[in-house]
C-alpha cells in the first residue's frame, strides 16, 4: 500500500518528462499507473471481502509516535478503488481535454499528487498521517481548481476552496488530538473498537464538533456549499475528479470512518441528519435553478453529499447499505456527466442547456455515455441508480425516529435529481438542433468518450446484475462502517413495496418537472432561492474575508504607520502598562531599606549626573547638549573608578572622548536642535519617560534588595589564575572564559566601522554645496 | 549607594527616552548616548556596588580572596561601552547621511521607505486582489 | 583640522607617548587593569588628536597602513588565536601557553590569550580609525579652512 501510494507520487513527479516525450499518449501512458494500482488493490478484494483486514506500518516519526501506517478494510478499499479507477478514466480523459494546453505537464503533476493524497487518505491508518494527507487534499485540489490562473474567477474559487477546506482541517486537527487523547491511541484501527469509552467522555461533544466541522466544510454541508460549486472554474477533468470519487468525498469517508467511534449518538444522529437533510433538499431544487451543465452537476453533488450525510446519521443496516450503495452509484455516473459536459463543451463551444440540442447525430459516443449516465443519475431503472434510490428509500422507511420526514425530504430532493439528470443527460441530444454554436458539433475523440461510456456500462451492468459487487465489495466496506457484518443483497425488483410507490411518485413529479424545466428555472421562487442559497453564502465568505484583510489593514496602519516616534511612544507606553501593571499585581513592593554609608562627593557626583541629564534635555544648543553629554559620561566614568573598576573607568574615559571629537566633527555639518514639539506633547511624552524612569528604579530598588547570587563571579575570581594565568579577572573574562563573546563583538565593530566606511563614500549628493533651486530641481528629476 | 544609584538610572533613562522620542533625531543620538551610559551604569549597579578592591588577584597570590568588585557585570559593560560607541557612530553617520539627501534631520519627514501616507483603508470600491 | 600652534607642538610629544602608553596597557592588561579594549582606545586617540592637529592625510601616513587593514590584521589574530588551540585538537579558543625562562626577566608567560588581546586592540584601533578617518575625509575640518 506504501507503494502504491509512493507510486503515485513518483508517477506526478515524472509526468511532465511523460508529456515532453509524447504529448498525444501522455494521457494513456500515466493512465496506466493509476489502472496499475487499481488492478492491485481489486486483487485485495477476495481476501477483504471474508472479513480480513490488512495493516501496514513503516516507521517514519518514532519521535512522535507516527508511522507511516496504512489500513486496508471495506470502507477504505471502496473508497481507494473509486479513487483509483475513475482516477484512471480522468487521465485519460484529461490527455484528450487539455491536449493542447501548454501546461499539461503542470497539470498532471497536481493531478497525480492530488490522487497520491486522496489515496494516502483513505488508506491511513494513524491520525497525524491522515490529517497530512487531508491537508495535502485541500492544498493539490487549490492547484487544481485554480489551474486557469490567469482568470480571476478561478483565482477566487481555488481560495474559496482552500480557506474553507484549509480551515475545516484545522477544526479536524483538533478534534483528531483530542481523539487520540481520550482513546490514548493514534491509529484508527485501534479506536474503532473504543465507541463507547469515546462517548462517555467529557470531550465527546468537543471532538464531534471538531470532526464535523472538518467533514462537513471538506464534503460542502451547508452552509460551507458555496466552494463546490465555485470551484467548477477548475478545467473540468478536476471537476468530474473532484466532485465524483474524491475530495469532496473526503469529509464523508472522515465521517464513515469514524462512525463506530462517535456514531450512535443523539447528538450524531440529530447533526448529521438535519444538516445532510436540508444540504440535500437545497441543493437538489437549486441545482434546476442554473442553465449551464457544470454548475447543474455541482449542486447535484452537493445534494448526494448531503444524502450521504443523512444517511450516516440516521445509521443502521439499511441506511449505510444505502449510503455506499450511493456512494459507487454516484461516483459513477458524475465522473460520466462531468466528462460528457466537458466533451459538450470542448467540441461545441457552451455548456449553456438552453443553447444545446441535438447533439445525437453529432456525437453518438458522447451521447451513449450520458444518456447511460444521466438515466442512473435520474435513478431510472434498470439502471444502479434505482436501486441506490430504492435503498435510500428503504432506509427512510426503516428509521428507528422521523421516517415519513425523512422520505418526504428524500422523495421531493430526488424528484429534483430525476429533473436534473434528465436535463443534463438528455437533453443536449435530442430535440431539434439547435445554431449559435461557436464551433461546428462533431464526435470528441475516444480519450474523452471512453470514460464516461466506460462509466454508462458500469452503471448499467451493476443494474442489472448487483450481484457483482453486493456481496463483495459493498459489504466489506459496510461491515468497515458498521464493524458487524450483515447480508448484503440487492436487487433491481424488491416487490411491490413502499418504497417503490415512492419510487414511482418520483418518476412522475420528476418527468413533470423536466417537461417543466424551463418555465421553472426562470420562476421568481427560484431566483429567491437562487439568491438565498447560491449565491449569498459565498457572497458572505467574501465579505469576510475581505473584511478580515480590512481589519489587518487596518491594525497594521494603526500600529505599523512609519513614525519610529509612535513607535517608541507606543513601546514606552506597554512597556509602563504591562510591566508596571505586573509589578503592581505580582510583587512583594516595599520601601527599601537604605544600607551603607555615602560619601559626600559619591552624592555630588549623582547630582552632576542627574543634573547633566536635565541640561541634554532642555537645552536648545547643540554645543550645549553635548558637552552636558560629556560631563555625564564621565561622571559615569568616576563611578566606575570609586567602585572597584579601573578597567571601565579608564574605557569611558577614552570613549568618551572619542564620542566628543566625532559628535563635534559631525554636528557642524547638521542643523541645530532648536525648535520643540507643542507643549501637550512635550508634557505626555515627559510623562511617559519619567514613568519609565520611576519604573525602572523601583524595579532595581527592588532587586537590590534581594541578595546577589555571586556563584559565577566566585568561579570567575578563583578560578582566573590557576585555570588562565592572569591576575586581572575582567580581562580574563575578557579574553578567556567568555572570549567568544568578544570575538563576536570585534566582529560587530568592523562591520559597523565597514558601514560607517562605506556609508561616508557614498555618491555624494551633498545638498548645501548647491544652491537651494538647483537642489529641488535635482529631487525633481531624481524622482 | 545602589538606591542612589538606582535614581541615577531612573533619570537617565527618563531622560534618554524622552530624548529619543523627540522630532529632532540629533536629540534622537543624544538620547542613544545617555541610554548606553544608563544600562551600563544599570548593569553596573545590579552587580552590587562595592568600594573596595579591583576584581585583580594580587601577585603571589592564586585566587582572590576578601572583599572585591564583582568582575562580571565589569565584563559586560566593558564590550557595551565600546560597541555603543560604534552605535553611535554608525547612527551619526546614518543621520548625516540621511541629512545630505533630504535635508532634514526631522524624523517625521524621513519617509523614504513608507507608504506615501496613511493607507486609504476603508475605500469601498477598492477590491481584494484575486 | 585645528591650526593651533600648542596643539601641534604638544602632539609631536604626546603621540609617541600615547602609543608607547597604549602598547603598555594592552600587555600588562593580563594582570593589571588594562587591556586590548583600553590599549587600543589610547592608540586611536593618539591617532585621532594626530589628525585634528595636522589633518588625515598627515595622519593616514604617519599610520602607514589603512585602518581597514588593521581591522583584518586584528581579526585574524584574534580568530588565530583561536584556531591555533583547534589545530593542537582542543576547542575552539582553549587558551594555550608557554612558559620560557628568559634571562634577566625571569619566569615569563606567553599565551594565546594575548594574541587575542593583541587582535582586540587591532581591531580597536581600525574601528575608531576607520570611522573617524572616513568622517574627516568627508566633512571639512573644524575650522572651515
Amino acid at each position: 500500500m506504501l507503494f502504491a501510494v509512493l507510486g503515485i507520487f513518483l508517477g506526478a513527479a515524472l509526468s511532465p518528462l511523460v508529456v515532453r516525450v509524447s504529448r498525444q499518449a501522455a494521457g494513456w501512458i500515466l493512465g496506466l499507473l493509476p489502472l496499475g494500482v487499481f488492478v492491485f488493490f481489486a486483487r485485495q478484494l477476495p481476501a477483504i471481502a471474508h472479513g480480513e483486514t490488512v495493516r501496514q506500518s513503516v516507521p517514519w516519526l518514532p519521535s512522535f509516535n507516527t508511522p507511516l501506517s496504512f489500513y486496508l478494510d471495506g470502507l477504505s478499499l471502496l473508497f481507494a478503488l473509486l479513487v483509483t479507477g475513475i482516477g484512471t478514466l480522468i487521465v485519460v480523459y484529461a490527455g484528450g481535454y487539455l491536449q493542447h494546453h501548454e501546461q499539461l505537464g503542470r497539470f498532471y503533476v497536481q493531478l497525480l499528487s492530488f490522487m497520491g493524497a486522496m489515496l494516502g487518505l483513505v488508506l491511513a491508518d494513524n491520525i497525524f498521517v491522515f490529517f497530512i494527507f487531508f491537508e495535502l487534499t485541500s492544498l493539490t485540489s487549490y492547484l487544481l481548481i485554480g489551474f486557469y490562473h490567469s482568470e480571476e474567477e478561478s483565482r477566487v474559487a481555488a481560495r474559496k476552496a482552500l480557506v474553507v477546506t484549509g480551515g475545516g482541517g484545522l477544526a479536524l486537527l483538533g478534534g483528531l488530538l483530542l481523539l487520540g487523547q481520550v482513546t490514548g491511541t493514534l491509529e484508527f484501527s485501534q479506536m474503532l473498537s473504543m465507541g463507547a469509552t469515546v462517548q462517555s467522555h467529557p470531550y465527546y461533544l468537543a471532538i464531534f464538533i471538531l470532526v464535523c466541522a472538518g467533514a462537513f466544510t471538506k464534503s460542502a454541508q451547508f452552509p460551507f456549499h458555496f466552494w463546490l460549486p465555485a470551484a467548477m472554474a477548475g478545467p473540468t477533468p478536476v471537476s468530474a475528479y473532484l466532485h465524483s470519487a474524491t475530495m469532496v468525498k473526503a469529509g464523508v469517508f472522515l465521517l464513515a470512518r469514524l462512525s463506530p467511534v462517535l456514531g450512535g449518538t443523539a447528538v450524531w444522529e440529530g447533526t448529521l441528519g438535519i444538516v445532510g437533510g436540508f444540504t440535500m433538499l437545497m441543493s437538489a431544487w437549486l441545482a434546476l435553478r442554473y442553465t449551464d451543465l457544470k454548475q447543474i452537476l455541482a449542486y447535484t453533488t452537493v445534494m448526494v453529499l448531503g444524502l450521504l450525510t443523512m444517511l450516516l446519521g440516521v445509521g443502521g443496516e439499511e441506511a449505510i447499505t444505502a449510503m455506499v450503495t450511493f456512494t459507487v452509484v454516484h461516483a459513477l455516473y458524475k465522473g460520466g456527466l462531468f466528462m460528457m459536459a466537458g466533451s459538450v463543451d470542448h467540441e461545441t463551444g457552451t455548456r449553456n442547456v438552453r443553447e444545446l440540442g441535438g447533439l445525437r447525430e453529432a456525437m453518438p459516443w458522447t451521447m451513449a455515455g450520458a444518456v447511460a449516465t444521466g438515466l442512473s443519475m435520474a435513478g431510472i431503472p434498470p439502471l444502479f441508480g434505482f436501486i441506490g434510490k430504492e435503498m435510500t428509500y428503504e432506509a427512510a422507511l426503516h428509521a428507528e425516529s422521523f421516517g415519513m420526514l425523512l422520505l418526504g425530504v428524500s422523495v421531493l430532493s430526488n424528484v429534483a435529481l430525476v429533473g436534473a439528470g434528465l436535463v443534463v443527460g438528455l437533453k443536449p441530444f435530442i430535440g431539434e438542433r439547435k445554431g449559435a454554436f461557436t464551433r461546428e458539433p462533431h464526435e470528441a475523440p475516444v480519450s474523452m468518450w471512453l470514460g464516461p461510456l466506460v462509466l454508462g456500462v458500469l452503471g448499467l451492468a451493476f443494474g442489472v446484475y448487483p450481484a457483482l459487487i453486493d456481496h463483495s465489495l459493498l459489504q466489506a466496506a459496510q461491515t468497515g462502517i458498521l464493524q458487524e457484518s450483515h447480508e448484503l443483497h440487492l436487487a433491481l425488483w424488491h416487490g411491490f413495496s413502499p418504497a417503490l410507490m415512492a419510487s414511482l411518485v418520483t418518476f412522475a413529479l420528476g418527468f413533470a418537472v423536466y417537461a417543466a424545466w424551463e418555465t421553472i428555472q426562470e420562476s421568481g421562487g427560484m431566483a429567491a432561492l437562487g439568491t438565498a442559497f447560491g449565491e449569498v453564502p459565498g457572497r458572505v465568505f467574501e465579505r469576510g474575508l475581505y473584511g478580515l484583510a480590512r481589519f489587518s489593514q487596518g491594525i497594521t496602519t494603526l500600529f505599523q504607520n512609519g513614525r519610529f516616534r509612535w513607535y517608541l511612544f507606543a513601546i514606552f507606553t506597554s512597556l509602563i502598562v504591562l510591566v508596571g501593571g505586573g509589578l503592581a499585581f505580582e510583587a512583594q513592593l516595599g520601601w527599601p531599606t537604605f544600607e551603607g554609608e555615602v560619601a559626600y562627593y559619591e552624592a555630588a557626583l549623582a547630582g552632576l549626573i542627574v543634573l547633566s541629564a536635565i541640561v541634554a534635555v532642555r537645552t536648545q544648543g547643540r554645543f550645549i547638549a553635548i558637552l552636558a553629554l560629556s560631563v555625564g559620561g564621565y561622571g559615569v566614568a568616576l563611578i566606575y573608578l570609586l567602585f572597584g573598576a579601573p578597567d571601565l573607568a579608564m574605557t569611558q574615559f577614552a570613549i568618551e572622548t572619542l564620542t566628543l571629537i566625532l559628535l563635534v566633527i559631525v554636528i557642524i555639518h547638521l542643523p541645530g536642535i532648536e525648535g520643540e514639539d507643542s507643549l501637550g506633547v512635550q508634557v505626555r511624552d515627559g510623562a511617559v519617560a519619567l514613568g519609565c524612569g520611576a519604573l525602572y528604579t523601583i524595579i532595581m530598588s527592588t532587586i537590590v534588595d534581594v541578595p546577589l547570587d555571586r556563584r559565577v563571579s566566585e568561579y570567575l575570581a578563583g578560578n582566573s589564575y590557576t585555570e588562565a594565568l592572569g591576575h586581572n579577572v575582567v580581562n580574563v573574562i575578557l579574553v578567556d572564559f567568555r572570549g567568544i563573546d568578544t570575538m563576536g563583538e570585534i566582529t560587530v565593530l568592523t562591520i559597523a566601522a565597514l558601514g560607517v566606511y562605506v556609508l561616508m563614500r557614498m555618491p555624494r549628493r551633498i545638498a548645501h554645496e548647491k544652491e537651494p533651486e538647483e537642489e529641488a530641481e535635482e529631487n525633481e528629476t531624481a524622482d | 549607594m545602589e538606591l542612589i544609584i538606582s535614581v541615577v538610572c531612573g533619570a537617565l533613562l527618563a531622560a534618554s527616552f524622552y530624548l529619543l522620542m523627540r522630532r529632532n533625531l540629533l536629540r534622537f543620538v543624544i538620547g542613544l548616548i545617555i541610554l548606553g551610559n544608563a544600562v551600563n551604569l544599570l548593569i553596573f549597579a545590579m552587580g552590587r556596588l562595592t568600594r573596595a578592591r579591583p576584581p585583580v588577584i594580587p601577585k603571589g597570590q592564586k585566587v582572590l580572596e576578601g572583599a572585591y568588585a564583582n568582575p562580571l557585570p565589569q565584563a559586560l559593560i566593558l564590550t557595551a561601552i565600546v560597541i555603543s560607541f560604534g552605535l553611535l557612530a554608525f547612527t551619526l553617520v546614518l543621520v548625516y547621511r540621511n541629512f545630505a539627501a533630504n535635508q532634514t534631520i526631522e524624523s517625521d519627514e524621513v519617509r523614504g521607505s513608507e507608504p506615501s501616507d496613511t493607507l486609504d483603508v476603508y475605500d469601498e470600491t477598492k477590491r481584494l486582489p484575486a | 583640522m585645528i591650526y593651533s600652534l600648542i596643539l601641534r607642538v604638544a602632539v609631536r610629544l604626546l603621540v609617541p607617548l600615547l602609543l608607547l602608553f597604549a602598547m603598555f596597557m594592552m600587555l600588562r592588561g593580563h594582570n593589571l587593569p588594562g587591556g586590548g579594549f583600553v590599549g587600543g582606545l589610547v592608540a586611536a586617540s593618539a591617532f585621532v588628536l594626530y589628525a585634528l592637529a595636522a589633518g588625515v592625510t598627515r595622519a593616514r601616513e604617519v599610520l602607514y597602513v589603512d585602518p581597514q587593514t588593521l581591522l583584518g590584521l586584528g581579526l585574524a589574530c584574534a580568530y588565530g588565536a583561536g584556531l591555533l588551540a583547534l589545530a593542537l585538537g582542543k576547542p575552539f579558543l582553549t587558551g594555550l601557553w608557554l612558559h620560557p625562562h628568559l634571562p634577566l626577566i625571569g619566569d615569563f608567560h606567553l599565551g594565546s590569550a594575548l594574541l587575542f588581546d593583541l587582535g582586540v586592540m587591532l581591531v580597536v584601533v581600525g574601528t575608531v580609525l576607520l570611522m573617524v578617518f572616513s568622517v574627516e575625509d568627508r566633512l571639512p575640518g573644524l575650522v572651515e579652512e
